[in-house]
């Protein structure tokens, strides 16, 4: 029987942490969808990292929405992926990873970011590694109560 | 056994059409909830604004923020005083015949005690020069658990429109 969003992993961070991570994913899943909810201590963004991957092999491309203006942007070679703002009022992000556990493509990941703006981004990371772990890093830090759910889905 | 997306309720506009399509006593005993909506306004237009509250509250304390392409140009608006949420747009009675549009709302941390952050994504195609494709963040700041979703437009929903609630329970 096919399944649908089944819980991989959760947290309800205690005290504040700049970063989060996913470890230890296992590969049985064929996409990954991660959903956080949150604030931060003070204003800053969310950005995505994959397999303790530092290096600069993440690209971006965001549509942005703020007040009465739209905006489109990349980047490239970067550290990170950009996945949304992050404010001190309440922010959702969810994410999708398909086909995360393939050792042959480069990881596409789709990011839907609602905070005091709206945000949708595109991100690569260039390795055809598996994905076992996903960190959701901040410039400062997720604060206390922020949530993070990992969800897998299964394609049969 | 984990349970995701489990329907909590379904409602299908008969004839007539209806002025609000509610979702009361909304089990609190979910993660997340998703409201997935394809509709049509009885209004005579091709684009109009679905909304929705939260618990019957129709206070100031609605915020939203969103873009949008119409096929022919993009855009972006937002405000922080509304009585009610923005979703997204959906055809009238004189957009293209047999047209529905597609909304999706995502609810997380429903019965939380913090303020209710929604994502929703809204699209209408209408085999024409115009139709909206809206991505939207909206805030209820209340702190109260969501019991009650009511969605309302411009005059009713008209025949054939549906609305599903699921919840997503993380169960480990």
């Amino acid at each position: 029987m096919p399944q649908t969003y089944t819980p991989i992993a959760t947290t309800t961070l205690a005290s504040s942490a700049s970063s989060y991570t996913f470890s230890s994913i296992p590969s049985a899943y064929t996409d990954l969808i991660v959903v956080f909810n949150g604030t931060a201590t003070s204003a800053n963004n969310v950005y995505l990292q994959f397999n303790s991957d530092t290096g600069s092999n993440y690209s971006m491309t965001y549509l942005y929405a703020s007040g009465s203006s739209v905006s489109s942007g990349k980047t490239s070679n970067t550290t990170n992926i950009y996945a949304m703002g992050l404010p001190t009022s309440n922010a959702t992000l969810t994410m999708t990873v398909i086909n995360y556990s393939n050792t042959t493509t480069y990881k596409t990941c789709l990011q839907r970011g609602a905070e005091s703006a709206v945000t949708a981004t595109v991100g690569l990371w260039r390795s055809t590694s598996a994905i076992n772990a996903v960190k959701l890093l901040t410039d400062t830090s997720f604060a206390s109560g922020c949530t993070f759910t990992l969800y897998g889905i299964k394609a049969a | 056994m984990a349970f995701t997306y489990s329907p909590l309720g379904s409602v299908t506009v008969g004839s007539g059409g209806s002025t609000t399509i509610t979702f009361n006593n909304i089990p609190q005993n979910y993660t997340d909830l998703v409201l997935k909506l394809s509709s049509r306004d009885t209004y005579a237009a091709t684009g109009l604004t679905v909304w929705a509250n939260f618990n019957g509250n129709t206070t100031s304390t609605h915020t939203y923020s969103r873009m949008f392409g119409s096929g022919s140009g993009t855009g972006a608006s937002s405000d922080a005083t509304q009585t009610r949420l923005f979703v997204g747009d959906h055809p009238g009675s004189t957009a293209t015949a047999s047209t529905f549009g597609n909304i999706e709302m995502y609810i997380p941390n429903y019965t939380s005690g913090n303020f209710k952050s929604v994502s929703n994504d809204a699209v209408q195609e209408l085999n024409n020069t115009t139709a909206y494709a809206n991505l939207s963040a909206t805030l209820w700041s209340n702190p109260t658990a969501i019991n009650r979703i009511s969605l309302t437009c411009q005059t009713a929903f008209a025949e054939f429109s549906t609305a599903t609630l699921y919840g997503i329970r993380v169960e480990l």
